[in-house]
């Protein structure tokens, strides 16, 4: 990763208002989740389109982990449905999402510190060795494994880390998270959840982070963006979901409205009809 | 935004640190990165010692005796190694052990069972004395530590009742049971198929830990348990994998303990649950998961047979064998925690 590379336009080659002709690659429609006598989520939609980033902005307590959770198959909504490229799906578990394409760089990374970087980008997927090494001694490809690791780290810049046989507790929290990021780009074949990036990290790294969420979605992928932090949110987002009391309540578009208007959206300071109309982005049913 | 991003999950990394890097920190990072090192540097300082002590430490016979005193402990101990690599511990190695023998024994001797078949139920036996910590283990949810602390009761009291607390004399089983007490010479020296099976025995989980996914599982799952199951590892049935592979090994330790003593006792092994923790702690593995290497192990079992061997040659007392042994475990989990802290 490199932190003094500038950042690209940010403008992605499908203009976001085209977007609304476009099929969603995963949509929610209508989930609800209560506990007991709390409801997370009351109806909540999202629409991701491809190539685009996503942000998903709430105060606490709006029902954004929830409706992240159910998306990435933590959770199963009592009601609503989610599909994916159109096609309805049930994502009951993690790993039934994963299957589905939809990976997840969780806030704890979920890597394994002790563990070299490429047995981590492969955790729970080794790939085995061919013929009866393979299919008898259960041999992991380790070259296979290795080669491929270097590959897709350097598909996504990741020039600092040289050697995919480094320990992960060797990395820094960047590095760990750039590892986590590859992992999720390297086999994700239709979306990329990330549920706060860069919370644990400082500026440089930050910067570096965001570099490679952008060239993730360069490189195909949709990505969903959860965060807390607006200038983040507001630099490499495509389109702003504001999530507030379990429901979707806008969408808007980063490049014409304000920070502070989105903020006081998401506080329920602002009603979204009050915004101007180019504040909204296209695609959204309220 | 009324919230402020949350806390960091890690202190961020030290860049602007002024103190450089000393040969105790460097030290401290080989150590970190190659975790057989330290167990090998000290068997190998306690052989110089004891050698220049004692003239005979050195010799062939000596050399078969403390290969075969450490073959039984340092079965058990691979078993214990890969439990305590998923961060957790076994306090009934021994138990498991101890009633493994007196399966094989009572079948072969009283119920003239053929040998391949009484060492068969023997096997069978540990793995299901394994599966059933597991099951507490991941079903029940209970803490290793307690669930082993149990059990270590119940398989002992098993162990008494299916003995009648009688030793089985060797002479009334089959030579099958007794096959790893049989003696093969090599240029001058007697290894027992004892010793040499412990080494098969290390060969398997050597391949199994780092060549294959269940291995790779294995340290994930001690190393961050949540990550593990987040990376799409089923850490419930790694787990009770683990238990019920451990509990083999404890079995063929039985089959190992049988030819060492010509006999099943029921009160054999009972200081070996210690024992086993002690070698895998002194191997270098973390009993915080996930770290160690299972060749450390051996060393550190044959740590503590070339200590209490050397000693007792040396003329020294029983009571400061075990004072030493103790020292060591004390000072091998100090420096465990001291490694740890070279994160970066």
């Amino acid at each position: 990763m490199n932190p003094t590379t500038p950042v690209e336009d940010t403008v992605s080659d499908q203009s976001p208002h085209a977007l609304s002709d476009r099929e969603p690659v995963l949509q929610a429609r209508g989930l609800v989740k209560r506990y007991g006598r709390v409801t997370a989520l009351a109806g909540a939609d999202l629409e991701l389109y491809p190539g685009e980033i996503l942000a998903v902005i709430g105060d606490n307590g709006a029902g954004k982990s929830s409706l992240i959770k159910a998306l990435s198959g933590a959770l199963t909504p009592d009601e609503g449905e989610i599909l994916l490229d159109g096609l309805p799906v049930r994502l009951r578990t993690p790993i039934a999402a994963r299957d589905a394409g939809i990976e997840t760089v969780h806030q704890s990374l979920a890597v394994s510190p002790s563990l070299d970087i490429a047995t981590n980008l492969f955790l729970g997927r080794e790939p085995l060795r061919p013929g009866l090494l393979g299919s008898v001694f259960r041999m992991l490809d380790r070259p296979r494994m290795r080669a491929e690791a270097a590959r897709h780290l350097d598909a996504l810049g990741i020039m600092t880390i040289q050697n995919p046989g480094q320990a992960v507790e060797t990395l820094s929290g960047g590095q760990r998270q750039a590892v986590a990021v590859a992992r999720a780009a390297a086999f994700g074949d239709k979306v990329v959840i990330m549920d706060e990036p860069t919370a644990a990290l400082g500026v440089r790294e930050s910067r570096a982070v965001l570099d490679l969420i952008l060239r993730v979605r360069d490189n195909g992928l949709p990505v969903i963006l959860i965060s807390h932090n607006m200038p983040h949110v507001f630099e490499i987002a495509d389109r702003v979901h504001v999530q507030r009391l379990g429901r979707r309540v806008a969408v808007l578009d980063p490049r014409a409205c304000s920070m502070t208007d989105a903020v006081a959206v998401m506080t329920g300071a602002l009603d979204p009809v009050e915004l101007p109309e180019e504040a909204h982005a296209p695609g959204a049913v309220w | 935004m009324t919230t402020s991003p949350p806390a960091p999950a890690s202190p961020p990394p030290v860049i602007d640190d002024v103190r450089p890097p000393g040969p105790l920190d460097h030290l401290q990072r080989v150590l970190h990165s190659q975790a057989t090192l330290g167990p090998a540097v000290v068997l190998l300082v306690a052989v110089a010692v004891f050698a220049v002590i004692s003239p005979n430490f050195l010799g062939p016979t000596n050399i078969s005796l403390i290969l075969q005193q450490t073959a039984v402990i340092g079965t058990l101990a691979l078993g214990q190694t890969l439990i305590i690599l998923t961060a957790g511990i076994d306090l009934s190695v021994g138990s498991i052990m101890v009633l493994c023998s007196i399966v094989m024994g009572r079948l072969s001797a009283d119920l003239g069972l053929p040998g391949p078949l009484a060492l068969l139920a023997g096997l069978v036996c540990g793995t299901a004395c394994g599966l059933f910590n597991g099951l507490l283990v991941t079903r029940v949810k209970l803490p290793p530590f307690i669930v082993t602390l149990g059990s270590l009761n119940i398989f002992f009291a098993l162990n008494l009742w299916i003995s009648r607390s009688e030793t089985i004399r060797g002479v009334d089983m089959s030579d099958v049971l007794l096959w790893t007490g049989r003696v093969l010479v090599i240029g001058g020296a007697r290894i027992t198929y004892g010793s040499l099976l412990m080494l098969a025995v290390l060969g398997v989980l050597v391949y199994a830990l780092h060549a294959t996914r269940w291995g790779r599982h294995v340290y994930a799952t001690g190393d961050d348990r949540e990550a593990a199951r987040l990376s799409g590892i089923r850490t419930d049935r790694v787990l009770l994998s683990v238990y019920a592979v451990a509990g083999l090994v404890y079995a063929v330790g039985a089959w190992i303990l049988i030819g060492r003593i010509a006999s099943a006792s029921p009160q054999a092994g009972m200081m070996d649950n210690l024992d086993s923790i002690t070698a895998v702690v002194l191997g270098g593995t973390s009993l915080f998961g996930g770290r160690g290497m299972i060749v450390g192990t051996i060393m550190g079992a044959l740590i503590v047979g070339v200590c209490r061997n050397g000693l007792s040659l040396a003329g020294v007392d029983v009571l400061w064998q075990n004072f030493a042994v103790g020292v060591l475990v004390i000072l091998a989990v100090s420096l465990d925690q001291w490694i740890r802290k070279a994160r970066r």
